[in-house]
This record gives structure tokens, C-alpha cells and sequence, in this order.
């Protein structure tokens, strides 16, 4: 049998400062950036780099036939009379160039966004003319063309606006939806731990996300939800293992037993979350530049949510549980003190005690 | 009774891949020919098979909100107006009217008379529909009337001019000739958006301008001495709105419009081009409108003159238009009458003769303007100005790049899969590779069948798919292995494995397919088919890494017989 991991014997646990220590620093690093953009904007960067979907804007992607320099682009652009262009070369697709216009200054309410949501194409049409003719079909099978206007998006103040606040509330509705059927299944506590550990990685993610300013788009949202699942998986396959270990080694605590469980699901973890890897290395490296954003918050997040179920879920479920026990076993103990004539209340206290006991 | 147990379990299998298979690769809706299972055959029925979103196969989406805002407003204006007249009708001394469109809609009138208000109303009410049961709510105040359109009747208002617009531009696609659209609402009730989808389409230019094309048409009454003194026109707006002499306001029974006096006659020799406009001029109308363009029965373009480039726009009333036009124009011979489009005066001519039901606009149009002018025309005018919110093209080029990139890196990340799955588990890897493919073929045949389209993210989402049917294997194959480290048998170790895992796999797929429905209940159209995929995956997984998975050890079992002492795993 080829095998990864020989009966480890790691005491997880017993490095939960460390873990959480890092996992802290890495959320602050990530908050961190996310502040001081927003607050300074170092280079003209925001917290998050909002792509169309959310902040508004035009975006057209443009193939020119022999292809200009993109400071001629921009020439062109400008003398159109079209403010604040940002000309970006497609990296995989030679020829070809994205030309982001920004949202039309408001100064005139919903009528001025109107114009810049509805024109962007007209516009850029009307500044390339000088490069020549847009091709009517294919570029390649038009001898006349020039360029050839390939996609636009452009989304409306209003409509960005609407996403955002869309894609915020599918996250934390999607989160809650998990905490509960967790909470059904196993105990409210691993819900919990279970949900902190993956808005941990959330939040570490779209940290990354400020720090390399990497382009937040709709796609970028189902990234992110894809890993509230996974991240969830991870934690629900060593749940289920310490549910099991718990019937099996009564006497063993909590501790133990959560370090046994990890250890005994560590192999799996770590092939299924190198596959899952590998799969999505290989969207990273062919799935082409419309893709890469949602490609790499995959790939952050399948690191950041393995490590995490380890690092961050299985201690603060521990440490939670070990409270609960403490705060019952003193109720308890209050409640017996308190009244030693209440036969019936003292008696399901005592009913109650030993089963708590049993479990840890 | 083993034998038994695994021979239904073949038979399911067999059943449920052959159908899987061929609702991917059979033709659907007509017979299959022996052709089409040749390698060019399957692939032309695929795509066929296979319908692919607006990213992958190019064209326009479009989203549009519907301005119900301006629609309340028009509504409260005209009802303002109404109320005034109806109440001077009847003899009421009205001080001023006005509307108040700023948060909440409102019509006031002020009375001469604060005790006559409750007489007034009952005046408007019998003519005008400012009544309860319209969701007008009244109140008095001293000499003011107020009538408030209540929170409700705003509501039901508003989603009735969406679904009013929804209609007309449902025409207006039709009558252009666009293949396959896909046209509805978006969003909550109060959402007021129109989602428009236009395979093929790249440059969506046209199109906006037809949908958006406002075409309010009126027929009007022009303020001037009758003919034959020429019709009375001002050189400014000031100077028409001082006409009125009502100090700077306008009354609610006029309007003043522009007027741009048709220069062609003077340009008769074709120098169109460097035709130089006619200033605008200025002129006085009574409203309401004597009709408007709800009347219209139809409207065409012709061509002005024959052998010219001049297009004209014919139009015929409606049998209650055509009745009301003919009254009045039979009792105002002589008077000069104007054809309003969009707010402004496209020619003015003076009554003949009593006109029924026919009438034409003139005004130097061109072909394709006359032409999408009668359209929009005939499909009726939209309640309220619609505003675009989203606008995404995308070229066929684009798309095939993007179906080409994404099957490239799902069959590079489906080749290291199962690359490892051999060399790791060996003889329980081939298990997984045949679960694999067979959950690869069943989703896809799950996409077609319930008509699902293929976007971009779903291609990604069937490559987190493979990850999640590849942790159900290793899982399962962990699990066995430990059973065995354990000295169990193998059969009992297999026995227990799949036992085992199968309470995790349940729980890890619930959860993900909880936040899948969130995704799809709460998302918006790309996250839909990430999220439709991922679903699809999760519950063909089930079927294919835990049942088929199940049923190649059993055999593998029973071939070997009982006392089975190794397993490749």
C-alpha cells in the first residue's frame, strides 16, 4: 500500500496559539492593506479592486487586426474626449485590449449614468474609428477592418450597486444556512467553529485579494462560496470522525480525541485538497484571463481553508465545548446546593451531569 | 442472494449509462441514423444537444429598469390637470391646481370656496379617477383638496407599467426579427428591471434605440387665430410662456413646445446635407391632447414622393379615437391642429374639413427612422422612459476562446485526477476513474435534460465537481484502508468503509448543496449556472461514487469468492 501518512501522531491542539497567531496576522495583514488603500489610496488603488459588476463602468475588449501600442490607444481615447480610459493589453489574447471607461461623473443624478452605461461602446466605436473600420462579422475574414469590438460590459451605478449588496448578503445568508444544518447534525458549537473558521477564510482571502489588488468581479463571489463549501466539508469530515471517536473512546477527552480524529483524517485531507489543487491549477493556468480572478480565489482559498479547518475550527470548537462544560458542571453544582429539597430538579440536574461527563 | 443483489445493481448501472449516454450523444426530437454516432455525427448532435449561455456562444444581455418614477409622476400631472378641468366644468372657482411628485404623488387643488370642497370633489371624482377604489386617498384642508396615491396603489401601479413595457418591448423584439430571445422580468416585485438576451446579436446599438424609442405621439390643439391668419408661433420659450399672460406659471391647460418648421421645401434641390436648420420656434397648445397615441390602430412608413429619400409616417385612429377626433374636428374648422411627437411639434395644419381616422406625420425622415418611428408607434408607447442598467456583449470569437480554454483545463485537471487516483490506490483507482467519467456524463446528461445552459462558471463549477467526486472516493478509500490496517476481512472492510463514509459524504453534500440553493435562490445569473452545476454533480456523485464504487468491489468480491485475502487499494 502506498501511503501518505503513517499513523501520525500530532498534537494539533497543543499548537493552537501558533496556528491562530498566524491565522490573526494574516487577517490583519489583509484588513490592514484593505484600510490603509481605502484610507490613502496609495497609486490611486481603493480597498478592493471593484471590477464593473460592482463598482459600474464600461469595459469593452477590443482586436485589432495590427495591433497599436496601447499609449495609441489611449491617444485616441483622449482625443474622443473621454476622461480617465485605463487601456489594458490582454495577456493571452495578443491583439486584443481591454478599455475601461469609469463611471460618468455624477453630476447630474441617474440621467448622466444613464449616458455612461448606454454609450460606452458608441464611444469607444467613435474613438477607434481613426484606426480604421470595425469588421461587421469575423475580424480575420474582413480585409477592409481594422479592429473589431469583441465584448462590453458595462453596468450602471444603480446595478452595481444592487450586486453588491447582492453578493454580501448571499455570502452571509449562505454562511447561516450552513451554521444551522451544521447545528442540526452535530452540536451548535461545531456550527459555530465551523463557520468562524471559514469567514476567517473569507476574510483572508479578499485580504489577498486588497494586497495584490486582483480584480473582484461576480465570478470572484462564486469563488468564494465554492470555498465556504469546501472549507465546510473539511471541517465536517473531521466532525463526523469526533462524533464517531466519542462513541468509540468514551473515556478519552475532548482534546484527545480531536487531535485523534485529525490525525486519522489527515491523509484524506491533505490528497483530497491536493487534487482539488491540482484541478484548479489547471483552470489558474489554462482557463484564460477571464477566469483568473475566480481561478486564483480558488486556489487561496482551498490552501487557506484546509489549513484553517485544522488551525482554526478544531480549537475553537474545543475551547467553546470545554466553557459549556465548565458553566454546566457549575450550574449544576449551584443548582444542587441551592436546593436540596427539590428532589425532581436536583434529580435531572444530576440526570443531566453525568451525561455531559460521558461525552467529554 | 449476494448474486442476486449484485446482479440488480448491473442493471441499474447499465440502464442508467446507457440512457445517461445517450441523452448526451443521441439526437433529440427525431429518429436516430447509424450517422449519427459517427465521431463528426455525436459532435454536431452535442452541440446541438447542448445549450450554451450568452458568454460561450456571444450575443447581448441587456437589463433595464423601467422608470415608474417618471410613470407616477405623468400620472399624477395628468390627473392634476384632469381635476382642474372637471371642476371648472362644473362651475367651481379653482384658485390653482398643482401636482407635488417629490416623495410621495400628490393632487392639489386649491378652491375658491372652502366650503364648496367636499362638492368639488364629488364634481372630480365623477369624471376623474381620483377615487378610493384607484387608490387615491382624500383629504381637506382648509380650501385645499389633496389627493394621495396611497403606498399600494403606487405599487400595483408601477408593476403594471413594467409589465405594460414588458409587452410592448416583447413586440418591438418580435417585429425585429430576433432569433430566440429571452425576455422577463428580473428581480423582486419592486424591482422594476426587464432582463433582454439576444443570442447572435453583437452590436446591440440598433436594438437599444428601437426599445428605448420613445414615441409618445398626441394630436393637439395649437393656440392661434384661425386660419387663414398664419398659425401664431414665438421665437422663444419666454416670450410663448409670456403670451399667457399668467405671470411666468404655466397654466395646467397649456403646454408650450418646440417647433422646428420643416426646411426641406426651400432645399428642393438635394442639398439635404448641408441643409442648415431652420431655428426652433415656439408654440401654445391647449391640453389634455385631443387624442393620443393610445388611439393608434396603425401607423406605416411611406414614402413622401416618388423617387424621393423623404419618408412619411401614416396613421389610422382606433373606432373611440376616430370618434372623438371626428367631433372635433368637425367643431373647430379652420383651427390650427399639431401632430406632438415626443414633446415636440412635428407639423402644424390647419382644419379643412371634419377628419375621422386618419392622419400623417411628416418631418424629413428617413427610411430606417420612419420605419423603427412606425414601429414603435404600432407597438404602442411605453408608460414610462426605461433606462439601461446593464449592458454585457459578447463575440462569438471570445466565447469559442472561452469553451476552449475551459475544456482544456477540465480535461488537464481530469487527467492529473485520475493520474494519481491509479498510482495512489491502484486497483480501487480504476474504480474511481470509472466513477469519475461516469459523473462527467450523467451531469451533462442532467443539464440537458432539465434544459439548463452551459455558462462559463458552470464549466467551472463541473471542475469543482470533479474535486468533490474525487473526495467521496478518497474518503471511501481512506476509510477501507484503515478497516483493513485494523485486520479486518476484506469484505467486512469494505463492509465497514463505505459504511462510514457514507455518513460523512451525506453530511459534506447536504451542506454543500445548501449553500448552493442559497446561491441559486439569492444570485444572479452567472452564480445561477455555477450553482445548478455544482448541485447537479453533488447528486449524480452520490449515485456514481458510492453505488457504482459499491457495486465494482462487491464483484470484485465475489469473483475472487470468500476467502478473499488482498484488495488493490
Amino acid at each position: 500500500m502506498f501511503q501518505l501518512f503513517h499513523k501520525t501522531n500530532i498534537d494539533w491542539l497543543g499548537k493552537r496559539r501558533f496556528f491562530i497567531g498566524i491565522s490573526i496576522m494574516l487577517m490583519l495583514a489583509g484588513m490592514g492593506t484593505a484600510l490603509y488603500r481605502h484610507k490613502f489610496h496609495p497609486k490611486g488603488t481603493d480597498a478592493f479592486n471593484l471590477g464593473v459588476d460592482f463598482k459600474g463602468g464600461t469595459v469593452v475588449t477590443v482586436r485589432f487586426k495590427n495591433p497599436p501600442t496601447a499609449e495609441e490607444i489611449r491617444a485616441s481615447i483622449d482625443q474622443a474626449g473621454i476622461k480617465d480610459a485605463v487601456i489594458q493589453p490582454v495577456l493571452d489574447r495578443p491583439g486584443e485590449f481591454l478599455i475601461r471607461l469609469p463611471q460618468q461623473a455624477q453630476t447630474q443624478a441617474t440621467d448622466q449614468n444613464q449616458i455612461g452605461v448606454d454609450i460606452g461602446r458608441a464611444l469607444v466605436h467613435r474613438a477607434l474609428s481613426k484606426f480604421g473600420n470595425e469588421a461587421a462579422g469575423d475580424l480575420n475574414s474582413d480585409p477592409n477592418a481594422a479592429y473589431k469590438i469583441e465584448g462590453t460590459d458595462a453596468v450602471s451605478a444603480v446595478a452595481s450597486a444592487q450586486l453588491r449588496t447582492q453578493a454580501i448578503a448571499v455570502t452571509i445568508a449562505a454562511l447561516i444556512g450552513m451554521l444551522i444544518f451544521i447545528a442540526f447534525r452535530f452540536e451548535w458549537t461545531y456550527g459555530a467553529a465551523a463557520v468562524i473558521a471559514v469567514f476567517h477564510t473569507v476574510l483572508v482571502t479578499l485580504g489577498l485579494f486588497s494586497i495584490f489588488q486582483i480584480e473582484i468581479n461576480l465570478t470572484v463571489i462564486a469563488a468564494l462560496l465554492t470555498l465556504v463549501g469546501f472549507d465546510v466539508n473539511d471541517s465536517i469530515v473531521i466532525f463526523d470522525r469526533i462524533r464517531e471517536n466519542r462513541k468509540l473512546y468514551r473515556r478519552m477527552n475532548l482534546y484527545d480525541v480531536t487531535n485523534l480524529s485529525i490525525n486519522q483524517t489527515l491523509s484524506r485531507t491533505v490528497i483530497t485538497s491536493g487534487l482539488v489543487f491540482l484541478s484548479v491549477v489547471a483552470l489558474v493556468i489554462l482557463g484564460g484571463e477571464t477566469l483568473r480572478p475566480f481561478s486564483l480565489a480558488l486556489l487561496m482559498g482551498i490552501v487557506f481553508g484546509t489549513y484553517d479547518t485544522i488551525a482554526v475550527a478544531g480549537p475553537i470548537m474545543v475551547w467553546w465545548e470545554r466553557k459549556l462544560e465548565a458553566a454546566n458542571r457549575k450550574a449544576t453544582t449551584a443548582a444542587l446546593a441551592r436546593s436540596p429539597q427539590s428532589k425532581s430538579r436536583g434529580q435531572s440536574a444530576r440526570k443531566e451531569a453525568p451525561s455531559r461527563a460521558a461525552r467529554v | 442472494m449476494k448474486k442476486r443483489s449484485l446482479l440488480q445493481r448491473s442493471i441499474v448501472i447499465a440502464i442508467v449509462t446507457i440512457v445517461g449516454l445517450y441523452i448526451v450523444i443521441g439526437p433529440h426530437g427525431r429518429r436516430p441514423h447509424l450517422k449519427d454516432f459517427t465521431p463528426s455525427g455525436i459532435k454536431a448532435t452535442l452541440a446541438q444537444n447542448i445549450h450554451l449561455g450568452l458568454d460561450l456562444k456571444g450575443g447581448s444581455h441587456l437589463v433595464m429598469r423601467v422608470r415608474v418614477e417618471d410613470y407616477l409622476k405623468r400620472l399624477t400631472e395628468d390627473s392634476a390637470t384632469a381635476a382642474q378641468n372637471a371642476a371648472k366644468d362644473a362651475g367651481f372657482d379653482i384658485k390653482e391646481a398643482h401636482a407635488e411628485t417629490a416623495g410621495d404623488y400628490r393632487v392639489v387643488l386649491q378652491a375658491g370656496d372652502a366650503s364648496k370642497a367636499q362638492a368639488i370633489r364629488e364634481a372630480v371624482q365623477k369624471k376623474v379617477e381620483l377615487t378610493d377604489n384607484a387608490g387615491w386617498s382624500f383629504s381637506a384642508s382648509g380650501d385645499k383638496l389633496i389627493w394621495t396615491l396611497t403606498g399600494s396603489a403606487q405599487r400595483t401601479l408601477a408593476d403594471n407599467a413594467t409589465e405594460q413595457a414588458l409587452k410592448i418591448i416583447e413586440t418591438r423584439i418580435n417585429a425585429i426579427g430576433v432569433a430566440e430571445p429571452t425576455l422577463q422580468r428580473r428581480g423582486g416585485q419592486n424591482s422594476h428591471e426587464i432582463l433582454l438576451q439576444m443570442p447572435g446579436i453583437q452590436d446591440p446599438e440598433h436594438v437599444k434605440q428601437l426599445l428605448a424609442g420613445q414615441s409618445h405621439l398626441e394630436l393637439v390643439h395649437v393656440i392661434s387665430p384661425p386660419s387663414p391668419a398664419p398659425v401664431q408661433t414665438y421665437a422663444t420659450r419666454e416670450e410663448a410662456t409670456a403670451s399667457l399672460n399668467s405671470g411666468g406659471n404655466m397654466p395646467a391647460n397649456r403646454r408650450v413646445f418646440p417647433y422646428i418648421e420643416r426646411a426641406e421645401l426651400a432645399n428642393r434641390a438635394g442639398q439635404n446635407a448641408t441643409n442648415p436648420q431652420k431655428p426652433t420656434k415656439w408654440v401654445v397648445v391647449e391640453s389634455p391632447a385631443i387624442i393620443d397615441g393610445a388611439e393608434l390602430r396603425t401607423a406605416s412608413a411611406i414614402q413622401g414622393r416618388a423617387g424621393s429619400d423623404e419618408y412619411e409616417i401614416q396613421f389610422s385612429l382606433k373606432k373611440s379615437g376616430a370618434d372623438k377626433f371626428g367631433a372635433w374636428t368637425g367643431a373647430n374648422i379652420n383651427e390650427y391642429m399639431g401632430v406632438v411627437l415626443n414633446d415636440e411639434v412635428k407639423s402644424i395644419a390647419y382644419i379643412k374639413s371634419q377628419i375621422f381616422d386618419q392622419g400623417e406625420i411628416t418631418g424629413n425622415f428617413s427610411k430606417q427612422s420612419a420605419d423603427d418611428l412606425a414601429l414603435t408607434l404600432r407597438s404602442g408607447a411605453l408608460p414610462a422612459p426605461i433606462q439601461y442598467q446593464e449592458e454585457r456583449t459578447v463575440g462569438p470569437s471570445l466565447g469559442a476562446d472561452s469553451i476552449r480554454s475551459g475544456v482544456r483545463a477540465s480535461v488537464l485537471g481530469l487527467a492529473l485526477v485520475v493520474l494519481f487516483m491509479l498510482i495512489y490506490y491502484r486497483g480501487a483507482g480504476i474504480n474511481a476513474v470509472i466513477a469519475l467519467l461516469l459523473n462527467m456524463v450523467l451531469m451533462i446528461a442532467g443539464l440537458i435534460l432539465f434544459g439548463a445552459t452551459l455558462t462559463l462558471p458552470g464549466i467551472a463549477g463541473m471542475i469543482l465537481t470533479i474535486g468533490m467526486a474525487v473526495d467521496s472516493n478518497v474518503l471511501i478509500f481512506e476509510r477501507i484502508r484503515e478497516e483493513l490496517r485494523s485486520g479486518k476481512t476484506v469484505p467486512s472492510a469494505i463492509e465497514q468503509g463505505f459504511g462510514h463514509a457514507f455518513i460523512t459524504i451525506i453530511d459534506t453534500h447536504v451542506t454543500t448543496i445548501v449553500s448552493s440553493l442559497f446561491l441559486y435562490v439569492f444570485g444572479v445569473g452567472p452564480i445561477r449556472g455555477f450553482a445548478v452545476t455544482l448541485v447537479l454533480g453533488l447528486l449524480v456523485n452520490l449515485f456514481s461514487a458510492v453505488y457504482v464504487s459499491r457495486t465494482i468491489f462487491i464483484w470484485l468480491v465475489s469473483r475472487k469468492g470468500r476467502r478473499v485475502e488482498s484488495l488493490s487499494i
